[in-house]
């Protein structure tokens, strides 16, 4: 296929969905008159939590904020607006809040549109037949599937690829509402579908699907925009306060992979070993070079959590220097003080501490081994298969640690400092990665969609 | 005389790239000091596994980008993200043992 000649512009909003930006910045993309409007809402760093719960990192006034945003300038525009990883995890919860959000906006601002709402949910047996036929595969450090931990699993949703929102734009949907989602899959399905190089189209979607992050100064929380062409693409900022550079860039290329020269995605991977990256005036930044290779089968990633059981914690601190001295076989003491009671007691549950001015920030990969500082923050934590059994272990940890008699004391009303009342904090419940795997995938377009017409937030099939 | 990385990094990170894997990133002020670097091999698998108290084997790759005058270093998580025992869920506080590099 020859490149189109004209350039295809793509205004990303913010790095996730509900950061924010500032106004100022998406007026000015605006007038940079762009083809796409998207925004990646999703990300598997907050931890396993927000998949298995089905709940948003994101705030909801926040999501909504941006949402309005980009869905009246897009709608009308008549600018497709896509969105990716919807309700930060993109399991049927999350993509299901992030439509009641849309549907909201659709009232309030009187909008009509046509809509796609792409589940990426993956059923077990599907997953099952898979690891029976030996072809579901562990990605790096993770340990193989089994059936046991597919069982335990909930909320497994696969990484789509550009085929189903690129299906969902032919249908001629406005706006793309999609689960679990390739980041750059937001920005590159519609390029990809109007002849633009996928390397290409792919690798812009990888620098936008992060905003202003890849400027300098870079932020979360800013709006970026790209132009695609026949064999380049060029990156700016509608921020005059922030430009991009071919290091701002380019480093942006190493962030959160595991090599900068292969980025594996669903059906393939890029390959930026022949890119360049080539300051223009301006402000802005042009690529070269960036190639997708395909796989012979199209695999995607899965991802899935299981819940560990429930947490309570309590944060606490001491500024006793014995007590600092002595921590290890105090805190040590403690523990073994409690898991005896909690034994004699039949309560399950595993306490743990976190202590702030030794090794709380880095736990075993601390080289640091002395302790230097004049007080030590101390985090209770507690889990345990209910939340009644945490809410024990947690409050007997902290009474034993607060009175706890240890060599050389001479500070006998309590050990702790407890900055709150109550001491002891709820955090509900606990949830592991269990799932982390590449599944194949005979059709990359097969993700359930529902077809929908808000109008002014009454649908009508 | 042996120069400290803090005079010749602008961006000394750690980050998760995934729950299971670490990735570290030092990027050079310019070409000619990330390849003064890069030739003193100061950054090997063992260097890394020593200041991190790992095995060798958990340090996974070890790449040097030129297009951002940058140094990666990807390793095995100590345990994956938010597991029992978890100290930093994104991963972007274990940076601090590169501090210390000199070359």
């Amino acid at each position: 296929m020859t490149a189109p000649k004209k350039e295809f512009r793509v205004l990303s909003a913010t790095a996730i969905l509900g950061y924010g930006f500032p106004e100022a910045s998406f007026r000015e993309g605006l007038r940079r008159r762009p083809h796409l409007i998207g925004a990646d809402a999703g990300s598997t760093d907050p931890g396993p939590y927000y998949l298995g719960a089905g709940k948003s990192f994101t705030d909801r006034s926040a999501v909504k904020r941006d949402l309005r945003f980009m869905l009246t300038a897009g709608i009308r525009r008549g600018i497709p607006v896509v969105i990716g990883t919807a309700g930060g995890s993109g399991a049927r919860p999350h993509v299901d809040w992030c439509e009641a959000i849309v549907r909201e906006i659709a009232a309030e601002e009187k909008l009509t549109f046509k809509m796609a709402v792409i589940y990426s949910d993956m059923d077990k047996a599907r997953v099952r037949r898979h690891l029976r036929k030996g072809e579901i595969v562990p990605l790096s450090c993770v340990p193989p599937l089994t059936e046991a931990v597919l069982d335990e699993s909930v909320n497994i949703v696969a990484q789509m690829g550009v085929e189903p929102i690129r299906k969902a734009l032919a249908a001629g949907c406005q706006v793309v509402l999609a689960g679990r989602a390739y980041d750059p899959a937001v920005f590159a399905a519609l390029p990809i579908t109007l002849g633009y190089d996928p390397g290409l189209a792919l690798h812009m979607g990888k620098i936008l699907e992060c905003a202003a992050i890849a400027a300098t100064p870079g932020s979360g929380a800013d709006c970026a925009f790209g132009r695609l062409r026949g064999d380049s693409f060029v990156l700016e900022s509608p921020n005059p306060k922030r430009r991009f550079t071919r290091v701002s860039t380019a480093a942006h290329t190493l962030y959160e992979k595991s090599d900068p020269y292969h980025l594996p995605g669903p059906g393939g991977e890029l390959d930026l070993t022949g890119c360049s990256f080539t300051e223009l005036p301006g402000g802005r930044v042009e690529v070269r070079g960036s190639r997708h290779v395909g796989t012979d089968r199209y695999w995607v990633k899965l991802e899935g959590v299981r819940r560990a059981g429930f947490r309570t914690i309590a944060v606490s601190g001491t500024r006793d220097p014995i007590m600092i001295r002595e921590i290890d076989p105090v805190l040590a003491g403690v523990e073994a003080q409690v898991r005896d009671i909690l034994r004699a007691e039949r309560i399950e549950g595993r306490i743990r501490f976190h202590v702030y001015g030794r090794d709380g920030v880095m736990g075993a990969l601390e080289p640091v081994k002395t302790v230097r500082g004049h007080e030590l923050g101390i985090v209770i934590e507690a889990v345990g298969p209910t939340q009644a059994a945490a809410d024990s272990a947690c409050s007997l940890a902290r009474s034993t640690l607060l009175h706890y008699g240890y060599p050389g004391r001479i500070s006998t009303a309590g050990n702790l400092a407890l900055p709150f009342s109550p001491s002891d904090a709820r955090m509900g419940e606990v949830y592991e990665f269990s799932v982390y795997h590449l599944m194949p995938l005979a059709r990359p377009d097969g993700f359930p969609a529902r077809t929908v017409t808000v109008r002014g937030g009454k649908e009508r099939k | 005389m042996r120069r400290s990385i803090l005079t010749a990094a602008t961006v000394v990170r750690s980050k998760n790239s995934g729950p299971y894997e670490l990735t570290l990133d030092i990027l050079f002020k310019d070409r000619a000091r990330f390849e003064l670097f890069r030739r003193r091999g100061v950054v090997t698998r063992r260097r890394i596994a020593a200041l991190y108290r790992r095995p060798a084997a958990d340090i996974l790759k070890i790449v040097y980008f030129e297009p951002s005058n940058a140094l990666k270093i990807t390793m095995r998580r100590p345990i994956p993200s938010g597991d029992a025992g978890e100290t930093d869920i994104y991963g972007a506080q274990q940076h601090a043992p590169l501090l210390g590099l000199t070359y």
